[in-house]
């Protein structure tokens, strides 16, 4: 056994890390990631800016059934909206879905919760002064918000965005559990067939997710810092 | 579309019912370990972070940013499948006699929390006026000891809410663990729908345990903001 110096293999399934089994099969391995990562991402933003704007409604029969759904998906472990998904989704849609569109449906649901919250948090930190303003000009309710508030609220929810589709990189791997050849179930099937290398194996993807995640926390801190300093003056 | 007849009695009674309630009693001692080790290796790390000593400093640094910026799955199974290749001889004998599963969801998740713990200190620790610091080494005390007098004590009490919310992620975290066999709650789930064919209801089972619990946590954090944290003014 070489211990440490097994990387080898690393370089030897490369091609399979990066994209899986394509083009002789289906897409998988970083490819996949991204992709899920990537448009469960697009679908969440656009849901949870409509759950958000239903939180900070003033219908209490529509704020309090919504902030119930969003808190008990927020209490739930990502696995658990996994297995619903898995369950639901084929008695719903009757017939057979892809594994990938089951991950991706459950990412999105789970992350929208979460973009709802930032969603509700970055509007309430828009000054009330300018929903009075926007009123008293004769706008409606609903006006003020889609043109004035918003438009200034998601300016600032940017940076956490950006954070959510980090967690939603690292939540991908989850994938595994149902069968999609991301990333991370990649490295298993390598790892099973090569089976004395595990360590360099999972290090390596490790390192993948990080350089992946620490570029985009880094650009939204640096998205944090130009917002603050635009607002300073 | 939707004909399913439900049948509660499988997983209210009987050995499935017995088979959820073992995966309920694995998960919370699968957080409660967790938890522990991770705020002790927590507060380490924070004061590392902070440390006057560049080396130190960088390399808790460059800690946190790798382990918060990867999968808890991938980590996960690093410790497990590679835990032979990193690990001496004699504690992987050790583990093996044991509960080797658990002990690797253990490690995983002890390393995967405390940098967040760590974090959550550390902005509790900044939140203290550097004033008190300067008094307390200008009355003699040492570094370590005035941070462990000083500014310690009143960073903890700061911390508890984020640290109380990081016991809820845990504990959602922690089913991850099924991942490698540990039988916690989502494992019997699933092993509850696997022997039944009942999904629906052993995974609501499971579903309402996680939110109990989370309504607990959540409900213990909002408690102390009003009860510990608003009469002293520190809120």
């Amino acid at each position: 056994m070489d211990g440490w110096f097994g990387f080898q293999v690393i370089w030897d399934n490369i091609e399979h890390f990066m994209i899986g089994r394509y083009p002789n099969g289906p897409i998988g391995g970083l490819a996949l990631t991204l992709w899920l990562a990537v448009v469960s991402c697009g679908l969440s933003i656009i849901i949870g800016i409509v759950l958000g704007l239903l939180c900070v409604s003033q219908n209490r029969f529509i704020k309090y059934p919504v902030l119930t759904v969003v808190n008990c998906i927020r209490g739930i472990p990502l696995l658990m909206v996994i297995f619903w998904m898995y369950f639901l989704l084929p008695a719903f849609m009757g017939g057979v879905v892809p594994e990938s569109w089951t991950v991706i449906a459950a990412l999105t649901v789970f992350t929208s919760a979460y973009m709802s919250q930032i969603v509700q948090a970055g509007i309430e930190a828009i000054p009330r002064g300018q929903m009075e303003a926007g009123l008293s000009t004769g706008l409606s309710r609903t006006h003020v918000m889609v043109f004035i508030i918003l438009p200034q609220a998601l300016r600032n929810m940017i940076p956490s965005f950006v954070n959510q589709l980090v967690s939603l990189i690292k939540d991908t791997s989850l994938a595994f559990i149902v069968g999609v050849a991301e990333l991370t179930h990649v490295a298993t099937q390598v790892n099973n067939r090569t089976m004395i290398y595990p360590a360099q194996i999972f290090l390596f993807i490790a390192v993948i997710y990080f350089i992946l995640c620490f570029m985009l926390t880094s650009y939204s801190r640096w998205l944090e810092q130009r917002l603050a300093y635009r607002k300073a003056i | 579309m939707f004909t399913y007849q439900f049948d509660w009695s499988v997983v209210l009674t009987g050995q499935y019912a017995q088979w959820i309630v073992d995966g309920i009693k694995v998960t919370i001692q699968l957080s409660v370990v967790s938890i522990v080790l991770s705020f002790m290796m927590g507060l380490l790390i924070a004061v590392m972070r902070m440390s006057q000593v560049a080396p130190i400093r960088g390399f808790a640094h460059g800690y946190l940013e790798f382990i918060r910026n990867t999968p808890l799955l991938v980590q996960i199974f690093f410790w497990y499948f590679g835990s032979y290749q990193i690990l001496p001889k004699v504690v992987n004998d050790w583990l093996n006699a044991r509960d080797f599963e658990f002990a690797a969801a253990v490690i995983a998740l002890t390393i995967y929390t405390s940098a967040f713990i760590a974090e959550d200190i550390r902005s509790g620790i900044r939140s203290i006026p550097k004033e008190q610091m300067e008094a307390a080494r200008s009355s003699g005390f040492s570094y370590l000891r005035s941070m462990q007098y000083i500014i310690l004590p009143q960073a903890v009490r700061i911390t508890i809410p984020p640290l109380i919310s990081q016991f809820l992620n845990l504990t959602k975290n922690s089913s991850l663990a099924m991942t490698i066999g540990v039988a916690e709650l989502t494992y019997q789930a699933r092993q509850v729908e696997s022997y039944t064919f009942r999904g629906f209801e052993a995974f609501t089972a499971a579903t309402l345990v996680y939110l109990s619990l989370s309504l607990i946590i959540t409900g213990l954090v909002t408690l102390y903001d009003k009860k510990v944290l608003s009469p002293t003014g520190m809120k």
